[in-house]
């Protein structure tokens, strides 16, 4: 599904950081892993190029076949709308729009008409148990249901992957395991599904964990039941 | 390949990304209302000048002139300077033998402050003797009965038309007054016609509302004028311009009476085309003016949209880097910040046509309903400046927002997100 080879990220400024230095990785359809490192190892940052949403200095990236090098503008947002899905920390929905909206709009962007994204927007709202809330706006939300709301938006287009930039991280333990437990729902269900993350609790709920240390792989952790925590509060939040 | 939408979302995304900070975009949009007000508030009044004065000049034929005598300022000939002289019928002949240019000929005599007398009621008023051929110079715009004709020439009968202050004054509270008779000096006449003009516009031969026309022969009897005429009226043949006629008129003039060529002040003479063209040329300098003094006001307003658009997209570049992160191209993003750039010049621009039109129609009705001047005056645009000015709006609101949205359209997502940390 994802094949990174030799994967070289350099930010230009009166001071270059070499931020990724030459990152191999492959992942399988329907694998669950985790890329775990501390802050500034360069995992975000492998993240965004995983999502097409920044470019590569050096390497070959592929996905589901494609290479991903020199896309055009047009192509990339299409390579997003429609193979990924974003859940972010921050959750990034748009403010001034109620949840409906903002979970219809990766289907706007496709052309949907209003009428039948907006009903399939409220059918994923209610898969996440937010029927309810569907037409507050995002201050109106608590942190879990805001992100229970991103994750809806993620998975409207029916992507192929789901990058989670750390998902739980802004949100407290009870809601980090609700999240965490829709996660595993969705690769129990044949996602593939890509966490970045410093939390070891939300590390281990996936099948491998790349630790990433200065910008490279140090190791690739392959998770049993008996090293995975038991997935409650204090599995998470380890 | 995706098809470009424009759907009910599209819309109520532009007006939430506009109502998200209503002030800003009130204030933002006023300089474009108060542009394009501005502009067609001027334009419409500039119009409704133009059509007043038009209606002042309105009666008299474009490349029409008129022509009276005054006291010479040069000896010619063994006259000596300070001569009195006066134009005769002869003249007409002359004129129409060597001007072949000259299209209508007709002469006019006036005698002023005479008093026009019914029953007990006495007014003073100027009679002037015409021919019909005046009138197609000079349109009497008849408000009841008929104009002089031929008939009233070769008969010399006691007819005449009055002014409407004559009609007021000696005819008070009367509906008919075609038929009745009006003294003048110890003469009766009979009104065939009253005149509908208001005495606004320019008069020659005197006040319109006080001024009773009589046939020129029945005139030239009663005062015994014999040949002597008080003024020449003239028109150019189609081609030819007035103000060249009029110098061989007064060549043809001045020489028949022994006047120097070169002499300023022997020949009276008023040129419409002169007077029209210096209206035009005065409408043109004023038309430049309003045009200049809108289209200065509508660019600083288009300035002030592009500027508070340039701080919108700032604000919102995490959001373009949203919807660019989930599927938005950069066309999309280009098309949502002109959309919003033009919705707002269009509201406000619209506001601004719609307020102006109403304005004009007030004054265009109270205007006229005033009865100022002859004829009706037109403030209001005309449909075509009104789309025209649609379309300039709309144009502004691209130029406007043309900056601001190629900004938009070049945020990277990542860097939109990382500006959000």
């Amino acid at each position: 599904m994802i094949h990174l080879e030799n994967i070289h990220k350099t930010y230009q400024g009166s001071q270059p950081l070499h931020v990724l230095k030459g990152i191999s990785l492959d992942i399988r359809r329907g694998e669950f892993v985790s890329i775990m490192g501390a802050s500034g190892s360069g995992k975000s940052t492998l993240l965004n190029i995983l999502g097409i949403l920044d470019d590569y200095d050096e390497g070959v990236y592929t996905l589901d076949g494609t290479l991903i090098r020199g896309l055009s503008e047009v192509r990339a947002a299409d390579f997003r709308n429609r193979m990924i899905g974003f859940i972010f920390q921050s959750f990034n929905l748009i403010p001034f729009k109620d949840a409906v909206e903002n979970v219809a709009l990766p289907l706007f962007y496709q052309g949907v008409p209003r009428r039948k994204r907006n009903a399939l927007a409220l059918e994923y709202l209610d898969k996440l148990g937010l029927k309810d809330w569907a037409h507050h706006k995002p201050a109106e939300l608590s942190g879990g249901q805001k992100q229970r709301v991103a994750i809806a938006r993620a998975l409207i287009t029916q992507p192929k992957i789901i990058l989670a930039d750390e998902p739980t991280g802004a949100l407290d333990s009870h809601t980090s395991v609700e999240v965490m437990q829709i996660l595993k729902q969705l690769h129990e269900d044949g996602m593939t599904i890509v966490v970045v993350t410093h939390e070891s609790g939300v590390a281990y709920q996936a099948d491998k964990i790349v630790h990433i240390k200065d910008g490279q792989i140090g190791d690739i952790e392959l998770v049993t039941d008996e090293s995975r925590s038991p997935f409650s509060m204090d599995g998470v939040m380890k | 390949m995706k098809i470009p939408r424009f759907d009910l979302d599209s819309w109520s995304e532009i007006v939430d990304a506009l109502s998200k900070n209503k002030l800003r975009s009130f204030l933002t949009a006023f300089g474009i209302f108060w542009g394009v007000f501005m502009l067609v508030l001027l334009m419409g009044g500039g119009r409704g000048l133009e059509s007043m004065l038009g209606n002042v000049f309105a009666g008299f034929a474009s490349n029409s002139g008129f022509m009276a005598t005054a006291t010479t300022s040069m000896p010619h000939k063994g006259f000596r300077e300070g001569r009195q002289w006066d134009l005769e019928l002869r003249d007409i002949d002359r004129v129409r033998n060597s001007v072949p240019e000259i299209d209508i000929l007709t002469p006019t005599n006036t005698r002023w402050g005479i008093s026009a007398v019914r029953d007990n009621k006495k007014l003073s008023v100027s009679i002037t003797g015409i021919y019909p051929d005046y009138l197609r110079v000079s349109n009497p715009r008849l408000k009841a009965g008929r104009a002089i004709n031929d008939t009233d020439i070769a008969q010399e009968r006691k007819v005449c038309i009055i002014g409407s202050r004559v009609a007021e004054e000696l005819f008070p509270g009367e509906d008919v007054i075609c038929g009745q008779r009006i003294q003048i000096d110890g003469i009766y006449y009979t009104v065939i016609g009253l005149s509908g003009r208001t005495g606004n516009g320019i008069s020659i031969n005197g006040n319109a509302l006080t001024t009773v026309e009589v046939p020129f022969t029945t005139l030239q009897r009663a005062y015994g004028l014999g040949t002597k005429i008080v003024m020449l009226t003239y028109t150019a043949r189609p081609g030819y311009q007035i103000s060249t006629v009029q110098d061989k008129v007064e060549a043809v003039v001045k020489r028949a009476h022994s006047i120097h060529p070169d002499d300023p002040q022997a020949v009276i003479k008023v040129n419409a085309e002169a007077m029209f063209t210096l209206v035009d040329n005065l409408f043109n300098g004023i038309s430049i003016l309003v045009w200049m003094i809108g289209l200065g006001t509508l660019l600083s307003g288009a300035i002030g949209v592009s500027n508070i658009m340039m701080v919108t997209v700032k604000e919102r570049t995490t959001e373009i880097g949203i919807r660019r992160a989930i599927g938005a191209t950069p066309t999309d993003i280009l098309r949502q910040i002109l959309s919003e750039s033009m919705m707002l010049t269009l509201l406000a621009g619209m506001s601004g046509i719609t307020l102006s039109v109403l304005i004009l129609q007030v004054v265009e009705t109270a205007v006229n309903a005033s009865g100022t001047t002859d004829g009706t005056s037109t403030f209001q645009i005309s449909f075509w400046i009104a789309v025209g000015a649609a379309l300039l709006i709309a144009l502004l609101g691209i130029v406007a927002g043309l900056a601001p949205a190629l900004r938009a359209m070049h945020i990277r997502p990542v860097e939109a997100m990382r500006s959000d940390e």
